[in-house]
């Protein structure tokens, strides 16, 4: 009977010369959420992007419901979300045509639902203006928005809370424990806090 | 001991000393042969009925230029199979493949220019072989150039790579188009660098001098291929041992 | 300034997230590459000014050879059809370096890599966005360069024909380049010599139907090599921009 979640084991991963990931195993069931901790350079990007597919590991197995995620890449990343350090937003699209191409591209949506989430994420003022002159705190907030609409199970955060504020980093907390209660999973690194009310899985990365 | 290493790649100690011990096997065969053919080719056959002794750098300019192609055939197949298989020593294998394969299109330039200068009159004419040569050396330059520009050394292996793989689907198309334009505009008293008719006295140095070039290939492909395996393997535990003895 | 309350989004819009990974509202790989197209070609049309560039050059280029070799119209004509290729080929190049690397710059390219659609189709139509930009006008220019240098004006069909197929050719094949030199610091001369030979079938085939078109002779047989080109194009170099763009991100 095939798990469901995302289960990783024993996964080894070098860069070059530095041994980055050094038999990383863990499971993470539906509706659970995995803090990915550690200092800078211990592997955090390295691990969400191998778990992602755009890092091949040396040796491990990464299983989505069962699964090994090589298998069929395409459909696994159908049905995942990464948004790393940056949002990747065009400096001359205003927020709200970022998001309908970022999301548009995965999912169709239609204006209502735009709207009422750029209200949500607290863009409805600024949304028209180019990305460009947006500072990080909002930039991140398009992000957010983005995570609302992409209605998938698996999200993976890099260094989610950078650079907001505490209402920004409050409604993080809120996207996500959401997300946890309808069943979805969230694996989120960074070296701060995660600004959740519970306890969740924590994985450390020790430096290389 | 480290065991993960081994999980990485196809066993390059192995292949090291493997590429090692048939050096040897490679390298005197070859010479024997060159040699041969040289003899063969530049006392033993008869002078060509028109072109007289200027014909005899066929015996390096043929199979120069057929080396050049296998050697990007090779090369092309080292990077395929190291993409497909993700297999590092292939891109070692396609990596050594490179400079020898464009030292064998500059030989194929030189002597073909050589070959062309008392019947041409000038040092160079747009005959379509000669042409399609010095396009495949620019092949070869620019995947050289594209290896040396890339600062991660995976990275460069597999975009390099690719580079190969595109490289050798283009070459067909690129010598037959070069071939079409040029009988678009062939003046009919211009000779080509054609092979003269070659009766078997004549062949059978050539024969040899490219079964030679073939093994002379091979032979240097080795050591080039240990030099390779041990900059990549620089701070394997393996590499101590080797080279310690 | 921002709106403290959050309120929750709406039921209607939440489907189940457990079981099924694709949505019933999924976007179909049509939809990506449409998107894909239209916001390359909104962004491109944002910033007028870098799209003109190529135009220019290429306009410039064909200017330089009256002056170098003869302001005689019937010298210029014996070489117009080879003046008017070579600028065109430098030209595409010059736009082929900023192809891909906005999107590798600012994340997009990686979003497209992990959107689940098939790279190659969007690679497709960033490349037929690119033809669009700059191919498409550079068809359009090359009979008025022609003009200048002594062609008459009937090649002025078969010089459209010939620059419109061949730059489809040479867009498709310059996408494998610009991908493969991705992330590599002033990659302009390394992205020419990579393209360059890999080019030249189109470049011979291309100058010689716009050769006959000025002379006036049927340039049926290049103009079909060309067209056999672009289709070859079409089906193998996005999956070569695919794989070099994907080894980008690793």
């Amino acid at each position: 009977m095939p798990r469901e979640g995302l289960e990783v084991e024993n996964l080894h991963l070098w860069r070059g010369e530095r041994h980055v990931l050094r038999g990383i195993g863990f499971a993470l069931p539906r509706g659970g959420c995995l803090h990915v901790a550690g200092p800078n350079g211990s592997g955090k990007t390295s691990l969400l992007r191998t778990v992602c597919g755009l890092l091949y590991p040396e040796s491990g197995r990464l299983l989505w419901d069962g699964r090994d995620v090589h298998q069929d890449l395409p459909a696994f990343h159908s049905t995942l979300i990464y948004i790393g350090h940056e949002a990747p937003l065009k400096a001359d699209l205003s927020a709200r045509e970022n998001l309908r191409y970022w999301v548009g591209m995965r999912r169709r949506i239609g204006r209502g639902t735009l709207e009422a989430t750029l209200q949500r994420v607290g863009a409805a003022a600024w949304s028209e203006r180019p990305a460009r002159t947006l500072s990080a705190g909002q930039r991140r907030r398009i992000a957010l928005a983005a995570l609302s609409l992409l209605w998938v199970p698996l999200w993976l955060l890099d260094e989610p809370t950078t650079n907001l504020d505490t209402e920004g980093q409050q409604l993080v907390g809120t996207l996500i424990e959401e997300h946890i209660a309808r069943g979805g999973l969230v694996l989120a690194a960074t070296h701060h806090e995660l600004p959740l009310r519970r306890q969740v899985q924590r994985l450390e990365l020790m430096h290389g | 001991m480290n065991w993960a290493w081994f999980h990485r790649l196809a066993s390059p100690p192995h292949i090291y000393r493997l590429a090692q011990q048939l050096t040897p096997w490679f390298a005197w065969p070859a010479a024997a042969l060159i040699l041969t053919a040289l003899y063969g080719g530049l006392v033993l056959a008869p002078p060509d009925y028109q072109q007289g002794d200027g014909f005899r750098i066929i015996y390096m300019h043929a199979p120069a230029a057929w080396m050049s192609l296998m050697v990007y055939t090779t090369m092309a197949v080292a990077a395929a199979v190291a993409l497909i298989w993700r297999m590092k020593v292939a891109h070692a294998v396609a990596a050594s493949c490179a400079p020898i394969g464009a030292s064998f299109t500059f030989a194929a330039l030189v002597t073909g220019s050589l070959w062309g200068e008392p019947m041409w009159g000038t040092w160079w004419e747009w005959d379509p072989r000669l042409t399609s040569e010095l396009i495949l050396l620019f092949l070869y330059l620019g995947y050289m150039g594209l290896r040396g520009a890339i600062d991660d050394p995976q990275r460069a292996d597999r975009t390099s790579a690719v580079l190969a793989v595109v490289g050798i689907v283009n070459v067909p198309i690129i010598h037959y188009s070069v071939t079409w334009w040029n009988s678009l505009h062939q003046a009919p008293s211009v000779m080509r660098l054609g092979k003269p008719q070659l009766s078997m006295p004549m062949l059978w140095p050539l024969l040899l001098m490219l079964l030679g070039f073939t093994l002379f290939f091979v032979a240097v492909l080795l050591v080039r291929l240990r030099g390779e395996i041990l900059v990549r393997e620089r701070s394997a535990s393996w590499i101590r041992e080797v080279v310690g003895t | 300034m921002d709106d403290p309350r959050t309120p929750a989004l709406p039921a209607a819009a939440a489907p189940a997230l457990s079981g099924a990974t694709t949505p019933h509202d999924a976007a179909s790989v049509l939809d990506a590459a449409l998107l894909v197209l239209e916001r390359d070609l909104t962004l491109a049309l944002r910033r007028r000014g870098q799209l003109v560039q190529p135009l220019a050059f290429f306009a410039i280029v064909t200017t330089l050879f009256p002056l170098a070799i003869s302001p005689e119209l019937a010298r210029l004509r014996e070489v117009a059809a080879g003046v008017l290729w070579v600028a065109a080929l430098l030209a595409s190049l010059l736009a082929l370096e900023f192809l891909f690397r906005d999107d590798a710059y600012d994340g997009t390219l990686e979003q497209y890599a992990l959107s689940g659609q098939p790279l190659t189709g969007l690679m497709f139509a960033k490349t037929a966005a690119h033809w669009l930009l700059t191919g498409l006008p550079l068809a359009l220019m090359a009979p008025l360069a022609a003009l200048s240098l002594g062609a008459p004006p009937g090649s002025v069909p078969g010089i459209v024909a010939s620059v419109a197929v061949g730059t489809v050719a040479l867009s498709l094949i310059g996408s494998i380049g610009a991908a493969l030199t991705l992330g590599i610091r002033r990659s302009g001369v390394l992205l020419a010599l990579l393209t360059l030979p890999l080019a030249l079938p189109v470049l011979i085939f291309g100058a010689r139907a716009s050769e006959l078109a000025i002379h006036g002779e049927s340039y049926l047989a290049p103009l079909e090599l060309l067209a056999a080109l672009a289709v070859l194009g079409i089906t193998l170099a996005p999956l070569a921009s695919a794989a070099a763009v994907r080894i980008s991100l690793e």
